[in-house]
Order: C-alpha cells, then sequence, then structure tokens
C-alpha cells in the first residue's frame, strides 16, 4: 500500500519528471539503540519538496515527527538514507535551514532585536551594522512587534516570543524553514493570530516550508500538501493529501471554501483509523 | 516615590520592612499596621527571648563555677579564706570574678571598651605617623627604608585586614575556579579526566590546605619581601573555598538548556561567541549560587586560618584573647563571634544584589 502511495506522489507530483525538488529524502531511517533491542522510530522514509511549497506533517504524538524534523535541521544525526537539500546532502546544522522550535527558545536575557540579530550576524556577516538592524527590525515588524525590538525577551508573552522566534528564522533568509508544532504552546486566540502572521509571510516570500502539527485546521490553513505519518516504530508516511487553495488565502474564505470539509474529514479519517 | 522604596528594601532583601513602609506614610493602617506587627515585632521578641535565655544561662555558668572556687579555697586554704572569696565574688570584683560565658551586659560593655581601645590606638598610630612623616621623608631621600608603625593593631584593623584577606582569596578563586570550571563544563573528556581532582580536594580541611601552602610559599617567595602570612592565608582561604564555584560553574556550563545549544547550532554559532554569548549568561545565575557559597565558605575558614597562620586578623584576635585570658577575654570573643557572623550575612547580602543586578529571571 505504501508502495502505491509513493507511486502515486511520483505520479503526482512529477509530471514531466523534471521538476525542482528544495528538498528530498531518500529511504531515510533513524534507530534508537535502547538496551533491550534497537527501536526503529523511521525506516525507509522518502519525501520531495518542491521550491516554494509548504508542507504540513500531521501524526499522532510519538510517531517521529519530531525526529525527522529535528534530522531535517541537522540537529539529530541520520541512521540511514540521505537527507539532499539543494543537491547536496546535509552533513548539520545550518542558517539555510530556519527552524521554529516549539518552544521559542529565546536567549531571555537579550532583547528581541539581539536574538534576531545573533543569526543575521553570522548571515550578513559583510553588512554593516546598520544594514544587519535594519534586516532584524524588517522581520520583527513584518511579525507585527514594531514598538518591542527593545524589550527583553523574558519580558515578552509567549504568543510576542514566539513571532520574535519566527523572525529569528525568517531574518536568516533561508532555503527551507522548518517549524516544530510553532503554535502549540499558544492559547487558541494567539494561535490564530500567528497563523495568520505566518500565513501573510509565506505568501509574500514565497518561503519552502515544512510544518510539524497536531492540529487538523492548521495544517489545511497553511499547507500546499499534508503527510499523514503512520504511528510508530517504523513510522511511514500513511497518505498524502493535496490542498489546492489558492494564495493568497485567507481564513474566512477557507472555512467557506466547498472542498473545505472534505478535506477536514479525511484528515480526522486517517487520524482515527 | 512610595514604591520606590519598597522596590529597593525588597531588592536588598529587606523586604519585611514594606508594611512598615507604607504603615508611615499612612496607607491603611489597619492592615499594615498588623503586618508591620506581624513582620517586626515578632522577630524583635525572638532577640530579646535569647538575650534572656542567654543570660540566665550564663549566669547560671556562673553561679556554677563560683561554687567550685569557693569549695576548692575551702579546701586548700580553710573556712577564712572561703568566706573572703564568697563576699570577693558577691561585691563583683573582678579580680575574683567567675570566668565563664559572659552574660550580654559584660559583652555589651565589652564593645565599648573595644570602641574605646580601638580610638585610642588610632589616636597613637595618627600621632606616630604625624611625627615620622619628616624623618621618613628624608629617609627616603636618603634612600633607607622607613619607619614605619609596628604597635598593636586594633580590633577594627583585624576586622578590615581580614577583609582584605578574604578578598584577596576569593579573588582568588574566582580566578581559578571560573575559567576552570567552564572548561571542565565544556568538555565531558575533561570533566571525567579531572573529576578526581574535584572530588579528593573538595572535603581537605582548611588546616591542612594551610599547612600545603606554606610549605610551597616558604620555598617560592624565600627572598621577596612581602607579607608572607597575608599571602599564605589568602591562598589557603582561595583554595579552600574555590570548590563550590567550580562544581556550580562546571554543572552550570555543562546543563545549559538543550533548546539554547540548539539555537547555537542553527545559526552555527562559532565557539567564542557560543561560550560567550549562550552559554556563560544562561548559567550565570548557577556560577553566582557558587560564588555566594564560596565568599561565604571564605570568611568561614579564614578565622581558622588566620588563628593558625599566626596572621593578622579576627582570627589572630580570638586567638590572641584566649590566650591573654584576662577578666574581659572572653567578651572580647564574643563580641568577634557576633562581629564575625553580622560580617559574613553582610557579604552574602551584598552578592545576593550582585546577583540579582547580573542574572535573568525568566
Amino acid at each position: 500500500m505504501i508502495d502505491a502511495i509513493l507511486d502515486k506522489e511520483k505520479i503526482d507530483r512529477d509530471p514531466q519528471g523534471f521538476e525542482k525538488y528544495m528538498l528530498e529524502l531518500s529511504n531515510l531511517t533513524k534507530v534508537y539503540p535502547t538496551p533491550t533491542g534497537d527501536f526503529v522510530v523511521l525506516e525507509n522514509l522518502n519525501l520531495k519538496i518542491k521550491e516554494g511549497e509548504f508542507v504540513s506533517i500531521i501524526g499522532h504524538s510519538g510517531c517521529g515527527k519530531t525526529t525527522l524534523l529535528s534530522m531535517i535541521a541537522g540537529l539529530n544525526p541520520i541512521s540511514g538514507g540521505q537527507i539532499i537539500l539543494n543537491g547536496t546532502p546535509i552533513s548539520g546544522p545550518g542558517p539555510d535551514r530556519g527552524v521554529i522550535f516549539q518552544s521559542p527558545s529565546l536567549l531571555p536575557w537579550m532583547s528581541a532585536l539581539e536574538n534576531v540579530l545573533l543569526g543575521v550576524e553570522k548571515v550578513f556577516a559583510h553588512a554593516t551594522k546598520k544594514q544587519r538592524d535594519d534586516i532584524c527590525k524588517y522581520y520583527l515588524s513584518k511579525v507585527g512587534l514594531d514598538g518591542a525590538f527593545d524589550k527583553k525577551a523574558k519580558d515578552l508573552s509567549q504568543g510576542m516570543k514566539q513571532r520574535v522566534g519566527i523572525a529569528r528564522a525568517l531574518a536568516l533568509k533561508p532555503q527551507i524553514l522548518l517549524l516544530d508544532e510553532p503554535f502549540g504552546m499558544l492559547d487558541s486566540l494567539t494561535r490564530g493570530e500567528l497563523q495568520d502572521v505566518l500565513l501573510e509571510v509565506l505568501d509574500k516570500e514565497k518561503t519552502t516550508g515544512i510544518m510539524i502539527t497536531h492540529d487538523v485546521d492548521e495544517s489545511i490553513f497553511l499547507a500546499d500538501r499534508v503527510i499523514m505519518m503512520t504511528s510508530g516504530p517504523r513510522a511511514q508516511i500513511g497518505d498524502i493529501l493535496d490542498i489546492n487553495y489558492e494564495r493568497p488565502r485567507n481564513r474566512k474564505s477557507i472555512l467557506e471554501h466547498p472542498t473545505y470539509y472534505d478535506n477536514r474529514e479525511h484528515l480526522i479519517n486517517f487520524l482515527e483509523h | 516615590m512610595k514604591t520606590k522604596i519598597i522596590k529597593a528594601v525588597q531588592f536588598i532583601g529587606l523586604g519585611y520592612l514594606e508594611p512598615l513602609i507604607r504603615l508611615l506614610t499612612g496607607e491603611d493602617l489597619k492592615k499594615n499596621g498588623k503586618e508591620a506587627f506581624k513582620r517586626i515585632l515578632f522577630p524583635l521578641l525572638s532577640v530579646v527571648l535569647f538575650i534572656l535565655l542567654w543570660h540566665s544561662f550564663s549566669s547560671y555558668l556562673n553561679n556554677v563555677e563560683s561554687e567550685i572556687k569557693i569549695e576548692k579555697a575551702l579546701k586548700d586554704q580553710g573556712p577564712e579564706a572561703a568566706k573572703k572569696l564568697e563576699a570577693c565574688i558577691a561585691s563583683g570584683d573582678i579580680s575574683c570574678r567567675p570566668n565563664s560565658l559572659p552574660s550580654p551586659a559584660m559583652v555589651l560593655s565589652a564593645v565599648g571598651k573595644l570602641w574605646d581601645d580601638h580610638k585610642i590606638m588610632a589616636a597613637k598610630k595618627q600621632e606616630f605617623i604625624d611625627k615620622y612623616e619628616s624623618i621618613n621623608a628624608e629617609r627616603e631621600a636618603k634612600g633607607q627604608i622607613k619607619i614605619v608603625y609596628t604597635g598593636r593593631p586594633s580590633f577594627v584593623d583585624q576586622i578590615v585586614t581580614s577583609l582584605k584577606t578574604v578578598f584577596a582569596g576569593f579573588l582568588l578563586s574566582i580566578i581559578i575556579a571560573v575559567p576552570t570550571g567552564i572548561l571542565l563544563g565544556l568538555s565531558t573528556t575533561l570533566r571525567t579526566s579531572f573529576n578526581w581532582i574535584v572530588q579528593i580536594f573538595k572535603p581537605v580541611s582548611p588546616v591542612v590546605w594551610l599547612l600545603l601552602v606554606s610549605m610551597i610559599v616558604k620555598t617560592v617567595l624565600t627572598n621577596v619581601d612581602v607579607e608572607k602570612s597575608f599571602v599564605i592565608s589568602f591562598i589557603s582561604v582561595g583554595l579552600c573555598s574555590m570548590w563550590a564555584t567550580l562544581v556550580n560553574t562546571s554543572v552550570g556550563v555543562s546543563s545549559v538548556d538543550k533548546d539554547y545549544i540548539n539555537v547555537a547550532k542553527v545559526l552555527q554559532l562559532g565557539t567564542f561567541s557560543k561560550v560567550f554569548k549562550i552559554i556563560l549568561p544562561s548559567c550565570f545565575p548557577m556560577i553566582f549560587t557558587g560564588l555566594r557559597i564560596t565568599l561565604s565558605v571564605a570568611w568561614m575558614v579564614l578565622i581558622a586560618i588566620e588563628l593558625l597562620a599566626q596572621s593578622p586578623g579576627l582570627g589572630s584576635f580570638v586567638w590572641e584573647e584566649f590566650q591573654n585570658g584576662s577578666s574581659d577575654s572572653n567578651s572580647k570573643i564574643i563580641v568577634a563571634m557576633f562581629v564575625i557572623g553580622i560580617i559574613g550575612f553582610m557579604l552574602d547580602r551584598v552578592m545576593m544584589i550582585f546577583q540579582k543586578l547580573l542574572t535573568f529571571t525568566d
């Protein structure tokens, strides 16, 4: 069955056979050795992501979603297979992949601006101080933090912290954005707000991205494609759903779209079985 | 203004004065009056209770000792002498006062006496300096050694010397322990290789450190003109007390929040900025806790080390008074005990304020 889906993906995604892929995972495997034998989290996972495409990965807790993402980020070593980003296999973490963590992981003793600047200084090493500041300020305003540049990260609310987290990732001009349940720790109001912020940025910047989520609505709202993962161990891609709503999107038009509930039911059915 | 004062008071750890300040500014008399009563009066009552207990215990001990003395006189010299001694003790004469735990009143009068002594000694010293000022200038011009004051240091001088020694020792332990702790924290290999040193030397007693240091310092500084006892005591203090900082720093550095490390990895920060921008600030609270322990240990062992090293300071003051055995020696020792305690407490408070200023709270 899995092979059939993979074949389907090939046909669907690669009609001419020449499409350019930003990211390719081939036969990706992750094994954690335990005292009672090896624990296989992921086995022979294959996935290709096009440039400019935003993909969300949905699945039950513990199925290996976060492991998958942290391997792409280079924070977790690969046990087998390959991850190829723009034609070159990755060998460790790097600023070409912007990561937005579930907890914002800002450095609490730094201001919002300094937090963003930390990576910008590294990536734009040749820019002047002012240019770097401007890059940071541009992205901070983009996520709605105009007045909070100099606020210490510890004094920001959880939602504002995550906004800084998004700005920090975007300011590096990454080739691909990796989001690990970025809104999982927020209340539902703030979550909706930040989804809108992220959507706006995605539509404008045409960023390629992979987002891990638990939230069915969030995945439909933001993604071009929803990857459904089977429960671990030996997690696999169970199903793939294309979401063909036009961009720029807005919440109201998506909620009113005739296929919205079909898509939603498709995902929920998968998760419940 | 009021909130500012309250904030400042809370910052230096005197939060219990808050209701009193509110009360004095006329805010909610009933509620704040009750709070002030609870938070200030009860501690004061405990002080009174402490003094009462101390007083009755000391008079009990003194009675026991006078009885022993009288009995001894009766046995050795006959009833005549015993009666005489009894009368002498009853009159409160210094010559035959029992020499046991001094009463609070005696300690208080010793404080006054020490202060008066200090004033007299300071005046003498000033007089000496004035007198020899011109002579010393001449001697210096001729290339001769200056004449320095060699009189007995007063109690206040001893306190100052002790503080100097403890700060020198504390600085030494910062200089050694913080960088070493960072290195050990960063590398698991280093940590496991050098762990035995930490584990074995940490519990070594101050006295042994002092002996070790004096073995080395004696040899190294044979021909150097410095106050050897000062060098020996501050190095021993530093070596004794640095372990808390060393261990806390290395644990702090090695257990930095994984999220922060991931941020550093994703941003591919270099080792330098990783250490100085992420690791160090995030373990500042732990390093400071270590430093606070180090300073209080330093102050504690200092007294013992001065006592043994015969270097000037509170420790040798206590020891001299004990050897001296004059009628008010015991009271002076108790005064020194309180001074040591209060200074130790103040040092800790100062460190706490620094900690609050320099570290973040999430």
